[in-house]
């Protein structure tokens, strides 16, 4: 049973959380996510869920909450965007080292300063490295997907690492969309219960969580983590099955679009992979063999698997929505590149940042990369290795 | 006398119609014009919000920067110039919520700076969420259930660490606001003025009409510098709201007057003799 839709992202955020009845959230208003909390907060006030929810003074306190929570053997969320991910910051870290199962949805926006409430990935690829899961979605439909697949995903005994559903600001977030939601008993079904293993809150057993951890153990522990970072990807792909016989939508690490005889493709995640089928589309009308890697699953990284997918490539070139400011590229290159490395694949890889702070990346300017990719594989040269698109100079 | 046109913005604001951060603003410039201080003369500093979009709209030196934390950046600029007016404009969801902290132990430094709190118990610019000052009875899109937290007191808060001064405004009385802040501006060291403005878009309780007929302007015969009686005076809250200097510490050392390093001379105007250190050096010859 499933039910078609016209809503928001953040809208249809909410109604995933609504679905998924955690025990507790805890939030700081932020535009562009505050929507999501406040249609939230309006369902715990109409007895449509179960929550507790905790309205907090910033959002360091909410992850904190939310951590307080978890520990104690609760399901637990929180929802944020830019700066206040920045805020939660040195929590993230506490809620990954302690296996803490929080599902989070970053609504992405660009980092100030100078101030900017617009899209762009660059809170979320700066707590790329905090332990965190990191899900990308191109739409409503696969953030809201992302969503209630990031719960088992977290859950699972193999991973138990907190999970961020990404979602582009404003242009998934405030764009209405139709889409389909599935059952609220379905749902509640694929979720199941949370049992925590080692709850705060087991009076009989008691733990203690996030104690002094020096030489003697914390390498192990951060062992353990890697462990469980190297387990996600069967489990993601798991779940996806099983999320596919409940809704019929089909995930995967990542999704490959027109790639199997493709000569030149573009990697990319978020939001802008729409518009790069539009793209691909035009392109294959006039012959050229364009293909699209859109990114899923970006933390941990499926470099093997996303370095197979593109081995047969003449070209590719990766699309960054943030910089690193290394000046060797973006943050997605960086991976996809020593991914092929690795693979020893004989593929011409270069780097385009785009969208800095809401910029519109048009369906022409991914055509023109596609050309870029052409000139590559014609005149066996690379110029710029790393470049900036839709920038005005 | 300096022209009030010189601290004229040439840009459209974007506060809604009747917000009164519009007579805040005329009040300042008031203020300071005729301070006879240049906008040259004076920095402003501030956060994310309504409030804090001040800078924007008026011509003065101005630094936007994070949510809450307007104040730690204003401290860094008063200790490398004193010679500036150094004001920090903020909400009360930037000041008494996520800048919170900054308040405490700005309270504790009592640098030469004046802060003004646009208070209009209401996060504006996320559009109507409880902020530390919103009254409990309030209900809000995001507390549609009321308010579980009992509301901040920022006077009393302040009076209660001894603040050197500590007064509150509202935007109706326009006078007696500037009178404030031109105090506030000619204190030395720490100056918190709670100014009450109303958002007409988001509180519907706290109106210009809720806090024109609470506010009274405290009388002549109040001593600001008794601190027993000022922890009365900042307990009053609900029928009668008191406007004026609640509480006022002028023999309280300020910031600077801990730092013999920092003398008076702005640290640009002073000259870099690195070779006249070379005697440090020998030590290690
Ligand atoms: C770290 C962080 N969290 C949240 C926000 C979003 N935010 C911007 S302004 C604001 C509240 C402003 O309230 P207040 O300080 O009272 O100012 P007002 O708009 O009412 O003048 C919030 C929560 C932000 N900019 N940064
Ligand atoms: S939302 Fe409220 S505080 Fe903000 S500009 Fe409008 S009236 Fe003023
Ligand atoms: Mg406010």
């Amino acid at each position: 049973m499933s039910e078609q839709v016209a809503l928001t992202g953040n809208e249809v955020m909410s109604q995933a959380m609504r679905q998924i009845n955690p025990d507790v959230v805890a939030a700081y208003p932020i535009t562009p996510q505050t929507a999501i909390v406040q249609t939230f907060s309006q369902f715990v006030n109409d007895g449509d869920v179960d929550t507790e929810f905790v309205p907090t003074e910033s959002e360091h306190s909410a992850m904190s909450a939310t951590v307080g929570a978890s520990a104690s053997g609760a399901r637990a969320m929180t929802a944020t965007a830019a700066n206040g991910l920045a805020l939660m910051w040195e929590v993230l870290y506490i809620a990954s080292g302690t296996r803490l199962p929080i599902v989070m949805p970053v609504v992405n926006r660009a980092l100030s300063g100078p101030i900017n409430i617009h899209c762009d990935h660059s809170d979320a690829m700066g707590a790329r490295d905090s332990g965190w899961i990191q899900l990308y979605a191109e739409n409503a439909q696969e953030a809201y997907d992302n969503a209630i697949q990031a719960v088992k995903i977290s859950e699972n005994k193999d991973v138990m690492l907190p999970t961020m559903v990404n979602m582009d600001g404003f242009i998934i977030s405030h764009a209405v969309e139709n889409l389909n939601l599935l059952a609220d008993e379905d749902v509640q079904d694929f979720v199941g219960e949370y049992h925590a293993e080692n709850p705060l809150l087991d009076s009989e057993n008691p733990v203690t969580v996030g104690p002094l951890d020096l030489q003697d153990f914390y390498f192990e522990h951060k062992m353990q983590q890697a462990v469980a970072a190297e387990n996600v990807k069967d489990v993601v792909l798991e779940v996806a099955e099983e999320y596919e016989e409940l809704s019929g939508r089909e995930y995967g690490l990542f999704e490959e679009y027109k790639l199997d005889d493709a000569e030149v493709a573009v990697v990319a995640l978020g939001s802008t992979t729409g518009t790069a089928k539009t793209a691909v589309d035009n392109l294959r009308e006039n012959g050229v063999k364009a293909g699209l890697s859109k990114i899923r699953l970006y933390r941990p990284f499926p470099a093997e698997e996303i370095a197979e997918a593109l081995a047969d490539l003449e070209a590719v070139a990766v699309m960054d929505r943030a910089e690193t400011f290394s000046t060797t590229g973006g943050p997605v290159f960086a991976d996809v590149r020593a991914a092929l490395y690795d693979m020893g694949a004989d593929v011409e890889a270069v780097n385009y940042i785009y969208g800095l702070g809401g910029r519109d990346l048009k369906v022409e300017e991914i055509e023109s990369v596609y050309k870029d990719l052409e000139e590559i594989v014609e005149t066996n040269t690379v110029e710029d290795r790393v470049q900036h698109l839709g920038v005005r100079e | 006398m300096v022209d009030k046109a010189m601290y004229e913005g040439n840009r459209e604001t974007a506060w809604c119609p009747g917000c009164g951060n519009f007579p805040l603003r005329q009040v300042l410039v008031d203020a300071l014009a005729d301070l006879d201080l240049k906008p040259s003369q004076v920095a402003m500093f501030t956060g994310i919000g309504q409030a804090p979009k001040m800078p924007h709209y008026m011509k003065v030196n101005g630094f936007n920067g994070l949510h809450g934390r307007a104040l730690p950046p204003a401290l860094g600029m008063r200790v490398a110039n004193k010679d500036m007016k150094v004001i920090v404009e903020t909400g009360d969801g930037n000041a008494y919520g996520e800048g919170g902290n900054h308040l405490l132990h700005n309270i504790r430094r009592n640098p030469d700076l004046a802060h003004f709190v646009h208070d209009n118990q209401i996060y504006g610019l996320t559009k109507g969420q409880a902020s530390p000052t919103t009254g409990e009875e309030i209900e809000t899109a995001v507390q549609p259930n009321g308010i579980t937290a009992q509301p901040l007191n920022p006077i009393k808060l302040a009076v209660s660490m001894e603040a050197s001064f500590v007064a509150r405004g509202f935007v109706g009385n326009r006078d007696h606001l500037k009178m404030l802040m031109q105090e506030a501006l000619k204190h030395r060291g720490y100056a918190l003025i709670d100014i009450l403005q109303p958002c007409v878009s988001f509180n519907k309780v706290n109106t210009y009409q809720w806090y024109a007929k609470r506010v009274y302007e405290i009388g002549e015969e109040y001593d600001p510098t008794n601190y027993d009686a000022a922890m009365k005076k900042a307990e009053e809250w609900g029928d009668d709201i008191p406007l004026g200097i609640i509480y006022k510490n002028e023999d309280k050392a300020i910031f600077h007057d801990k730092l013999p390093q920092v003398d008076d001379k702005p640290l640009v105007e002073k000259e870099s003799t690195p070779q006249d250190k070379e005697y440090l050096l020998k030590e290690f010859k």
